[in-house]
């Protein structure tokens, strides 16, 4: 423990951290400080790896090399309930939550209260009460979970963390399910820490949120450290040019803007939460799509992209509205007549939605066509050997052979087979939820050339993200998704960042008619 | 059960609000009905059903059935099941056979007649050394718990067949001139007039009940069946909590055999042969999820009550037993399809309502833009 302890010294320092998974650095000598009673930001791309950084200095995962000291002394953290006992505690970014507990069972699961042999209920329950009111979420503690909205499960999260009492608190995307209202009270929060002298380290996709929070900032590309300063001296435009490396604008090839005849309509559609079903996910959405033209979605976590196109995939049950695709009206129709019918969509989660990892790489591209190559009780499988090589050499994927196993691709190359597999189809109207989750820039930059590709050919494309620069860079036309609703509709070409993100950032205190 | 009362509770009142018929009320309640439903039925069509002597009979069957379901709970709770507890009481009961009739220490040249109670630990601790054994395959060597306790279904088995060579150990009453009677005391014992073996139940099921719902190893385990990752991030011993729910359901097994051998006093190495499934039943008709993460102690014993004077009701009015065999399944079948049933119902209705109120929103909103 350092006796000196000044307002900036350096509470936690990592030095020369690498990770290595199985064939892939995701960290490349990473030095990393926090400062006593400081927020400091870590920003970077998807896939730059900052959650990597996290889990490490939160004893989730051990760094194949590279040392972290505490306060000067060097510390080695086995597991995160050792890094909690240094003081380090944090907030995942996928909630990691039991549903079927109680508020007050998650926030003391493995760290109960007891009283003698038992469980202290009474003094959790009161604990949760004082941290849920600091947070101004008064939810009863015995309410389950499962039960909850995700910006409340978010807040769990929060609450757990901070009953940690922790000296360095590691928050992975805390806002981002979070209404505006509740980011202030969690700003709130996090100055009262940093006056404590508890140290942050704040990782968001919000760029305007670290600026506006942060101390410093730590920019993050492909597992290396590209840039750090004090947020005083930098502003949002140095930051993007740090963590794209280049122009941003240059990522993405130059849309043509030639809509046809409008293709697929949506009108009205309502969609339930299917993980809570008291909730609505989609509140009454309309929105067309053009032959020839992309249309990008954006929205936060929980704003109901993701259910909304499951939902016009035919997988989760539209409660109102129509699905029309070429005037048919494909509202109730099953997966697979949808999909004959045109539509198709690449799932956002492509390791549990997208691929089957036992199949090949040749039968993971062709098995949503596969009734295509039926003869009699048969399968054509030379012709369905040509077809899935030229798929594979339309969408560039970099594999050995049609043969190779699935998993022996990269992310990127994973997520081609997916959209190949959906274009193998011959859809009118390609869907895509988060095409570029946890890709490479490069892989990034081919996958949003395919979709303009596409597109030139006739058929309408729709994809969501969680990107502003994407969003932006990628499409035709721009719909913002917030609380389920359609919160904006911008032309690329007239629009900035700001727009974008204040569109998205509808408050839950806000009224629910005033949406639109 | 504090959360799951206290979550009982908030799902209640907020399904208030949306007037809960009588009928999902019955549904929620669906193995407590059940039960209730078979004891009405079989009073009408057996006069003797609802006689004292009767109920106790019957309660004595279920005892070994509840004290199989409540080790199979846990283990169901948190995501695994423990297909080996029927050969586990099997082996337990030839254990404590071959000591109560002799142990053959060949490097002493000797044979041992230890006390019933020095006898029925050792039964009690193989049972728990099966189960230590499905726990590590389980944690330590990653094999599915449903092939791990297959494995030693087999295994416990031939040890069993093993040790008995095949035969049955009769006359397991002990001989006063040796020391060790009162082994018939567990399954013939009856202490104020109710069978020792109903009171073994009961203290079976305190215990659990209390290590579920009142302590963290409680907690422990239905964080582990809801969503092992964040247990383990919370810093729950997830691996621990696992390999001492096999333990225990193993030591509950032996439990049961030493009961049953106790009972009929003598010892067979098939006893127990399929009894696996009755526990499973049992657990899943009281509202256990297999996939973890739910079930109660109060469910798991209605099912093994609903199983129980089910097979004996039927018994006793005179159905074949084939018949039996196929109403049993019937039974499980019907309660697995009513808790989906359930839940579907509840989720239909709660978005059904929440969509109505939008479609009325939209509307107000085209209205009012016009």
């Amino acid at each position: 423990m350092s006796t000196t302890a000044q307002a900036t010294d350096v509470v936690m320092r990592a030095t020369a951290i690498t990770k290595v998974y199985g064939g892939t650095h995701a960290l490349r000598g990473v030095d990393f400080e926090v400062r006593r009673g400081q927020v400091t930001a870590l920003i970077g791309e998807n896939g730059a790896g900052k959650s990597t950084l996290m889990k490490i200095l939160a004893g989730v995962e051990t760094p194949t090399t590279g040392s972290i000291e505490l306060d000067g002394e060097p510390v080695e953290f086995r597991s995160p309930v050792e890094a909690v006992a240094h003081g380090v505690a944090i907030i995942h970014q996928d909630l990691s939550l039991c549903p079927n507990l109680s508020i007050a069972d998650n926030i003391f699961v493995g760290r109960e209260r007891t009283r003698g042999a038992f469980v202290d209920f009474a003094a959790q329950r009161q604990e949760v009460v004082d941290l849920l009111a600091h947070l101004e979420e008064p939810i009863a503690p015995g309410t389950l979970v499962g039960e909850l909205r995700l910006g409340q499960q978010q807040l769990v999260e929060i609450a757990r963390a901070l009953s940690e009492d922790a000296r360095v608190l590691i928050m992975d995307e805390p806002t981002s399910a979070l209404s505006a209202v509740e980011v202030e009270v969690l700003f709130r929060v996090i100055r009262e820490l940093t006056a404590r002298g508890v140290s942050i380290i704040y990782v968001s996709h919000h760029l305007d949120e670290c600026l506006e929070l942060a101390h410093d900032a730590v920019v993050l590309r492909d597992g290396n450290v590209v840039a750090q300063a004090p947020v005083a001296e930098v502003d949002l435009a140095w930051i993007v040019s740090k963590m794209v490396g280049r122009d941003e604008s240059a990522l993405f090839s130059p849309m043509p803007h030639d809509p046809g005849e409008p293709i697929f309509e949506v009108q009205d559609l309502i969609v339930a939460d299917p993980d809570n079903p008291e909730r609505l996910a989609v509140r009454g959405v309309s929105l067309t799509v053009h032959a020839g033209e992309v249309v990008g979605m954006y929205g936060l976590m929980g704003a109901g992209r993701t259910e909304m196109l499951e939902a016009l995939a035919g997988r989760n049950p539209v409660l109102g509205g129509t699905v029309t695709l070429d005037g048919r009206d494909l509202t109730h129709a099953s997966v697979p007549e949808r999909i004959a019918a045109g539509l198709v969509l690449v799932p956002e989660d492509r390791q549990r939605d997208g691929l089957v990892p036992t199949l090949s790489v040749g039968r993971n591209l062709s098995l949503a066509a596969v009734s295509r190559y039926v003869r009699g009780p048969f399968m054509r499988r030379a012709v369905e050997r040509l077809d899935v090589e030229a798929t594979s050499t339309q969408v560039r994927v970099k594999a050995a052979s049609q043969d190779a196993p699935i998993d022996s691709l990269s992310g990127g190359n994973q997520q081609k087979v997916v959209i190949g597999r959906a274009l193998m189809t011959q859809p009118r109207v390609l869907v895509l939820d988060e095409p570029t989750r946890g890709i490479d820039v490069g892989a990034k930059a081919d996958i949003f050339a395919l979709m303009a590709a596409e597109a030139r050919t006739g058929i309408g494309v729709l994809f969501a993200t969680s990107e502003v620069s994407e969003v932006l860079h990628a499409s035709d036309r721009i719909i913002v998704i917030a609380r389920g609703r359609v919160s904006a509709v911008f032309d690329p070409r007239t629009t900035t960042r700001e727009m974008i993100m204040a569109a998205s950032d509808v408050s839950s205190s806000a009224p629910s008619t005033e949406d639109e | 059960m504090a959360t799951t009362t206290e979550a009982r509770a908030a799902r209640s009142a907020s399904a208030e609000q949306n007037k809960r018929s009588a009928g999902e009320f019955l549904l929620d309640q669906r193995a407590f009905v059940a039960l209730i439903v078979l004891v009405i039925i079989f009073a009408f069509l057996s006069d003797a059903f609802l006689s004292p002597t009767n109920l106790i009979t019957m309660t004595k069957h279920v005892a070994y059935n509840a004290i199989l379901a409540l080790g199979m709970l846990l283990v169901i709770i948190t995501g695994g099941i423990d297909l080996s507890i029927g050969s586990i009481v099997g082996l337990s009961g030839i254990v404590a056979g071959v000591m109560l009739q002799g142990w053959n220490l060949s490097i002493f040249d000797s044979t041992a007649y230890p006390a019933v109670w020095i006898v029925i630990i050792i039964s009690l601790a193989v049972g728990g050394l099966v189960g230590l054994l499905n726990g590590i395959l389980v944690t330590r060597f990653n094999v599915a718990p449903f092939i791990a306790t297959l494995g030693t279904l087999y295994i416990a088995r031939g040890a069993a067949l093993l040790i008995s060579n095949g035969a049955t150990f009769p006359r397991l009453q002990g001989d006063p001139t040796l020391g060790n009677t009162g082994f018939s005391f567990l399954g013939l014992g009856q202490p104020l007039g109710i069978p020792t073996a109903i009171w073994i139940m009961v203290v079976f099921a305190v215990v659990f009940a209390v290590l579920v719902t009142r302590t963290p190893f409680g907690r422990w385990l239905y964080a582990t069946g809801g969503n092992e990752r964040a247990a383990q991030l919370g810093g729950v011993p997830v691996k621990s909590v696992k390999v001492r729910v096999y333990v225990i359901s193993g030591v509950c097994a032996a439990m049961a055999g030493l009961i049953i051998a106790s009972e009929l006093t003598s010892a067979a190495p098939q006893t127990g042969t399929t009894f696996e499934l009755n526990a499973i039943a049992a657990v899943v008709i009281g509202g256990a999820s297999l996939s973890g993460g739910r079930g109660t102690v109060k469910g798991a014993l209605i099912g093994a009550f609903v199983i129980g004077f089910l097979s004996d009701g039927l018994v006793m009015v005179g159905v074949s037993t084939f018949w039996q065999t196929v109403t049993k399944g019937l039974v499980i079948v019907l309660a697995v399809m009513l808790d989906q049933g359930q839940q579907k119902l509840k989720d239909a209705r709660a978005a059904a309502v929440a969509a109505q109120s939008v479609k009325r929103e939209l509307a107000a909103t085209q209205l009012s833009a016009q």
